[in-house]
């Protein structure tokens, strides 16, 4: 059963038929080619198909396609601007918290949207709003560092409107 | 990919109710954190689902003149956890609402699917049976009212009749105002885990005695329960250390735990007997100082 | 040797594409055309299949190819990830075949399906009928090994895959002479890798009639091989593609998927397939980590030097052989320099069971006996009332020793001063006082425990290695190796390497991070940690090939002999006195277009090392448990490491704090969970499976004793795999120290630590009496 739906990634309007049976994920990856998006789980378990809908990080793998119509969003894709990385993405790349980088379009996602709303995290706030993510590579030391950084330079900025330079 | 069959959007809850007395095969879905897990294990298989998560009326939080508290059923877990209506006067549901799952799962599940799926983990049971939650449920035929207790029939049955949907929560002025309130989730994991105890634990404190208390367990039977011998020995009782290890022991004696992979049956009474009382302290802490008129 | 670049913390040249998104995983080629790949399994752990009837499957609309054992060849073949013996005796144990018509372990594959979806796949599978003759299952390796026992696998009697072990000195004679005698009994859980990305590959035929497979896998040269000998045709006319790897840990160090890849493809006419595991596929029918029980027993002096210990040890390798044969006794092997003693014997059985397949996975057969040799040490210590961290130093290895079997000699050493380092770092004089004589409900403990380890497999496998480099005409070069990336950041560090050696910035050094078996030097892949040591050594030794050339070239041009040159900062300078003689773009260019003598300067090089390094170590954690609950908080853990030079700290810095975090799951919570009739898994998925969420762990502190290791050009020895050795035995000797309950058992699951607290009688009926 095919139902015609429109919806923006990254910006773009799209508009296509999709399977009632799809998920977000797939339509995602194998039709629309956003590969970034990663797959670990199918479940709900792991985060590493999160993508921001409406600037909201949720698990793709269990969000029907045909929810996307009329929504906003944003995958990993999308957050680097004309080749410039974002605040995120540096922090990850400085503090090294990229290891076999399965995870990390995931978590870059949900980082951007903490820095995006503009809101103040202590460190356990951080895990809390990190912890929808599992990464088998780096303890996590190193990605909780990357988000306390990216989150310092914004606050510094003063304004979220920079948040995804 | 999932084997959905057949797939229906209402935007209203006459719309849905109209689809579900058409079509009583339809599975209801909202967050889908329940519905589609069970497909994507065969839990369900072929599955024509109706969804709901259109029916703006059912989302959001409201606290009506005579201050009762009504959730939405498609309310998610992050906005229970965040709403200032919950968080000035049941602090112990967004305490509950943010024990589940992780930010993703919460960012989507809904508290009425998390009611209806049934099953005696749900996080926010505990705390909505200690609440005396009262389930607002509608069908072509109309509407009723039932205590959650009344709600849970067994292990991931719920009192849902054909055609029916859950529309709204209530939660009675009379059932939180002065009351303090702990939940503890007891898990092997701090975040994304199931609960091996759920307890929440609501009191009452009147000049150092116990007004009331009322005590909600998860995962302490194949439902989520009461303890009403418990909460009856509590009442009108000093606040002593005694009477909270008295508590703990009694509570046990409502529950109707079992022995799985997950835990003994024998472990899980040891930590209902030990968290009741932990959570009672906290709920008590949190009560004081609090007129009663 | 300039070695501007090697000891910094350059980020990963991957950084950039993994951060945006572009790095592409196995599961990103997308190509026209590409069919399903399924997988039926058994529900049975132990069965013979009678009857297959596959006619219902075949018919059905949108299926191109249904598989039985029937339909593919029959060649026994093995799976585990090690160079190819030439010696038939020393090759790997082939129990495998590509589809069985006898099924060893509940999601056994028994048949498979390719479709144009994964529904109709999905359909496909629950049209297949099968008959099945269910024979008992051996789920425990007392059960395989008791007498009458059916047998798993037809040539191998007893179920025992493999025993053997060594003597070193008299070990009765020493038990004679010591003052005390201990002996304990120590186990460990099955646990699984739990790397992000499943197991997937896809394989199609190419224009040439040959099989290509892009697979997510540590070993792409050992995959060619194996697919080769599954399928029963040349080696070259296999194709392994290993694009970017989301994390192994062992997993992928072994053939899981890519042979039955391959039969599908060829099954289809040659379409590609994906073959694609879900996770709750990827926990049972890839890898796990061997249980190991451990008998020990040890005699000591009166003054706490051991001299003899005796270790029996019974390894569950499941249902098929991969790496069991040898990963008991490689434990066996890489501990024992820790602590040299007079005699010690080792006694190792691997045993067949009907339970998922037990392979490689991070610390290879270390973490286990290290759990229990750990623990046993301390309760030697607090028997003979001495502090754990003196006995330790009683007995420690220093440099210069050999051992005795295989001659592998401890050149640095480290393991002193990392325990003196890890002491300081977790206060242990201060903290130990304080905590005596505790007293509540919740009680504070310290621990700690060293390993040992080695870099590589050298004398036991062989340790080959590729590089090659070509100078780009920018005076850039292109590094191309044989050694796998999977996420630890072998790519960077050998692009550290090679930059050092020829005076370059990192970002001068392209990495060609894919390794395809067409193109790719031969390396035999990721394990052992091996890779930064090993491969290391090849790069090293191509890099210096490619300064010879370059310098050679200049003397062509300048008249200046070679050896007074040297490379620096991209110029080509005279080396007694920095002097810039011309920039290394220029030599670059004329290297290609001199009209007379241009000769593109490259090297290709192979290494075969025939050496090893021991690496050092040492966990310190500090615990508080609650004696009512059972429930263990890490409160401080620190990891110091003896791994020679470090090459990029923030790198090790990482595998540190992944091994540690892997180490903490594996200490408190992770087991794969069987039903103790049928074998079922009871929680392969990532809800029910434990593996610590970032909530979960504590700030892993994290130090480095640099010791230079002169095997190494660079002087460094292995990480990789190291750092979740001695995490579990440290955890549980803190618990041990804050309880006095000698916990015997991984995991310290909070249900576990209360019964035995309980029956310790540390856990008092009712309240505590603090309201
Ligand atoms: C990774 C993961 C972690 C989780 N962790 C937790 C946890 O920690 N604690 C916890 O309690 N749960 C957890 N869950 C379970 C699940 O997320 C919750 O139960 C959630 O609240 C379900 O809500 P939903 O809106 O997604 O329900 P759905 O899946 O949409 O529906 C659940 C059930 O309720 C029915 N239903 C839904 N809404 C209505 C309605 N208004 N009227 C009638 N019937 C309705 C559906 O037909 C279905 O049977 C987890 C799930 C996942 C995938
Ligand atoms: S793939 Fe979606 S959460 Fe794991
Ligand atoms: S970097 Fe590998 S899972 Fe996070």
């Amino acid at each position: 059963m095919l139902k015609k739906i429109s919806f923006t990634v990254n910006g773009t309007p799209v508009a296509i038929e999709v399977d009632v049976r799809e998920t977000l994920l797939e339509v995602l990856r194998n039709r629309l080619g956003y590969t970034g998006v990663k797959k670990g789980c199918e479940v709900g378990e792991c985060g590493a198909c999160t993508v921001l809908i409406d600037g909201t990080p949720i698990d793709s793998c269990i969000y029907l396609a045909v929810w996307a119509e009329g929504k906003e969003i944003v995958t990993i894709e999308g957050i680097a601007r004309n080749g410039e990385l974002s605040k995120v993405q540096k922090a990850f790349i400085e503090e090294g918290a990229i290891q076999c980088g399965f995870c990390t379009p995931g978590y870059v996602l949900t980082a951007t949207a903490m820095v995006q709303s503009g809101k103040q995290y202590t460190r356990e706030d951080i895990k809390r709003e990190l912890a929808g993510h599992l990464c088998r590579c780096t303890g996590y030391q190193n990605i909780i560092k990357a988000v306390e950084k990216a989150l310092e330079e914004e606050r510094k900025e003063g304004g979220s409107h920079a948040a995804n330079r | 990919m999932y084997n959905i069959q057949g797939y229906f959007e209402a935007a209203t809850v006459e719309e849905a109710t109209a689809y579900l007395a058409a079509n009583p095969d339809l599975i209801i879905i909202a967050g889908g954190t329940d519905v589609l897990i069970k497909m994507h294990h065969g839990q369900i298989e072929k599955a024509r689902l109706l969804s709901i998560r259109g029916i703006k009326s059912l989302q959001g939080i409201r606290r009506l003149e005579d201050g009762t508290i009504v959730i939405g059923a498609l309310t998610t877990f992050t906005r229970v956890g965040d709403d200032p209506v919950i968080k000035a006067n049941i602090p112990v549901l967004a305490e509950a609402a943010l024990a589940m799952g992780g930010p993703q799962i919460r960012n989507v599940a809904t508290i009425g699917g998390n009611i209806c799926n049934g099953a005696t983990s749900a996080d926010s049971a505990s705390t909505l049976f200690a609440l005396n939650a009262r389930l607002q449920l509608q069908s072509r035929q109309g509407e009723r009212v039932v205590p959650i207790q009344e709600f849970y029939l067994g292990p991931g049955r719920v009192d849902l009749k054909p055609g029916e949907l859950l529309t709204e929560i209530l939660i009675s002025p009379g059932d939180y105002q002065s009351y303090g309130g702990h939940y503890i989730k007891f898990s092997m994991r701090k975040a994304m885990d199931i609960a091996t105890l759920g307890v929440a634990v609501l009191c009452r404190v009147q000049g150092g005695v116990l007004a009331d208390v009322r005590i909600g367990l998860g995962v302490a039977g194949p439902t989520p329960l009461r303890c009403n011998e418990a909460e009856d020995y509590a009442r009108g009782r000093a606040i002593t250390p005694e009477t909270i290890a008295e508590i703990g022991k009694l509570a046990v004696r409502s529950t109707k735990a079992r022995t799985s992979w997950r835990a003994s049956r024998e472990y899980r009474e040891h930590l209902v007997e030990e968290l009741t009382g932990r959570a009672l302290r906290v709920a008590v802490a949190r009560a004081g100082g609090i007129k009663i008129a | 040797m300039p070695d501007t670049v090697v000891g910094k913390s350059v980020s990963r040249v991957d950084a950039v594409a993994k951060v945006t998104g572009k790095a592409k995983y196995t599961g990103d080629f997308v190509m026209r055309d590409m069919l399903v790949g399924k997988i039926l399994r058994s529900p049975y752990a132990h069965a013979i299949i009678k009857n297959i009837d596959v006619s219902r499957a075949r018919a059905l609309p949108g299926v191109a190819a249904v598989l039985t054992y029937k339909d593919v060849p029959r060649n026994r073949f093995p799976t585990a990830g090690h160079p190819h013996a030439l010696d038939p005796k020393h090759r790997d144990k082939a129990d495998r075949t590509i589809l069985t018509d006898k099924v060893r372990f509940v999601g056994d594959a028994v048949a498979a399906v390719v479709a144009t979806d994964e529904l109709i796949a999905a359909e496909a599978l629950k049209l297949i009928a099968v008959e099945y003759e269910v024979l008992e299952p051996l789920l425990t390796p007392e059960a395989a090994m008791a007498e009458g026992a059916p047998l798993i696998h037809d040539d191998c009697p007893g179920n025992i895959l493999s025993s053997g072990g060594y003597e070193i000195g008299d070990v009765e004679a020493a038990f004679q002479e010591a003052d005390y005698i201990f002996e304990d009994e120590l186990e460990t859980s099955i646990v699984q890798h739990c790397q992000l990305e499943n197991h997937i590959s896809i394989a199609y035929v190419d224009s040439d009639g040959r099989i290509v497979i892009i697979t997510s896998t540590q070993i792409p040269h050992i995959i060619r091989r194996i697919v080769g000998q599954a399928l029963g045709i040349p080696w070259g006319r296999v194709r392994v593609i290993k694009p970017c790897v989301g994390g192994g840990f062992g997993s992928k160090q072994d053939a899981c998927l890519e042979p039955l890849a391959a039969a599908m493809t060829l099954a289809a006419g040659g379409r590609p397939v994906k073959l694609e595991l879900s996770r709750e596929e990827c926990m049972i029918d890839t890898r796990t980590r061997h249980a190991i029980k451990y008998r020990i027993k040890t005699g000591v002096t009166k003054d706490g030097k051991l001299i003899g210990m005796h270790i029996r040890a019974i390894a569950n390798t499941g249902a098929y052989a991969s790496h069991g044969h040898s990963i008991a006794m490689a434990g066996g092997s890489k501990f024992r320099v820790l602590y040299p003693m007079r005699a010690l014997k080792y006694e190792p059985y691997t045993v067949y069971t009907n339970l998922p397949v037990a392979g490689a996975m991070r610390g290879y057969g270390s973490p286990q006996i290290t759990f229990a040799v750990e623990s046993h040490l301390d309760n030697i210590a607090r028997k003979l009332n001495l502090d754990p961290v003196e006995f330790r130093l009683k007995n420690l290895v220093q440099a210069g020793y050999i051992d005795p079997l295989n001659g592998n000699a401890v050149r640095s050493c480290g393991i002193h001063e990392c325990i003196a380092r890890g002491k300081g770092l977790i206060k242990w004089d201060e903290k130990k006082a304080r905590y005596k004589g505790q007293t509540g409900s919740k009680r504070r403990g310290l621990g700690m425990a060293c390993f040992s380890y080695g870099s590589g497999t050298y004398p036991v496998g062989q340790e080959i290695a590729g590089a090659r480099i070509v100078l780009n005409q920018d005076g850039s070069v292109q590094l191309q190796i044989g050694a796998t990336e999977i996420g630890q950041g072998s790519d960077t560090v050998l692009a550290q390497m090679a930059a050092a050696t020829l005076g370059l910035p990192v970002d001068m050094v392209h990495v060609i991070s894919t390794q395809d078996t067409d193109i790719a030097p031969f390396d035999t892949g990721a394990y052992a940690s091996r890779q930064t040591y090993i491969s290391g050594m090849a790069v090293a030794k191509a890099a210096t090939e490619v300064k010879e050339k370059i310098l050679d070239f200049v003397r062509g041009m300048t008249d200046i002999p070679a050896h007074a040159l040297d490379i620096e900062d991209q110029n080509i300078v005279y080396k007694h006195s920095g002097e810039v003689v011309m920039p290394l773009a220029e030599v670059a260019l004329q290297s290609y277009y001199d009209p007379v003598f241009a000769r593109p300067i490259t090297s290709d090089t192979s290494n075969n090392a025939r050496i090893n390094a021991f690496s050092f170590g040492v966990s310190f954690a500090e615990v508080e448990v609650d004696l009512k609950t059972g429930k263990i908080e890490v409160v401080e853990i620190y990891n110091v490491h003896d791994s020679g030079k470090i090459i990029n700290p923030q790198l090790a810095a990482g595998q540190v704090h992944g091994g540690v975090s892997m180490g903490l799951g594996y200490a408190l919570s992770e087991q794969m969970l069987f039903d103790e009739e049928t074998g079922k898994p009871l929680n392969n998925n990532l809800l029910d499976y434990k593996l610590p969420t970032i909530m979960d762990v504590p700030d892993i502190g994290v130090d480095f004793v640099e010791t230079f290791e002169p095997t190494h050009p660079f002087g460094c020895k292995s990480l990789g795999e190291p750092p979740t050795i001695p995490v579990a035995p440290a955890i549980r000797n803190a618990v041990f120290d804050a309880t006095g309950v000698a916990f015997a058992r991984l995991p310290l699951t909070p249900q576990l630590v209360f019964a035995r607290l309980k029956a310790a009688g540390l856990v008092q009926e009712g309240g505590d009496g603090c309201v």
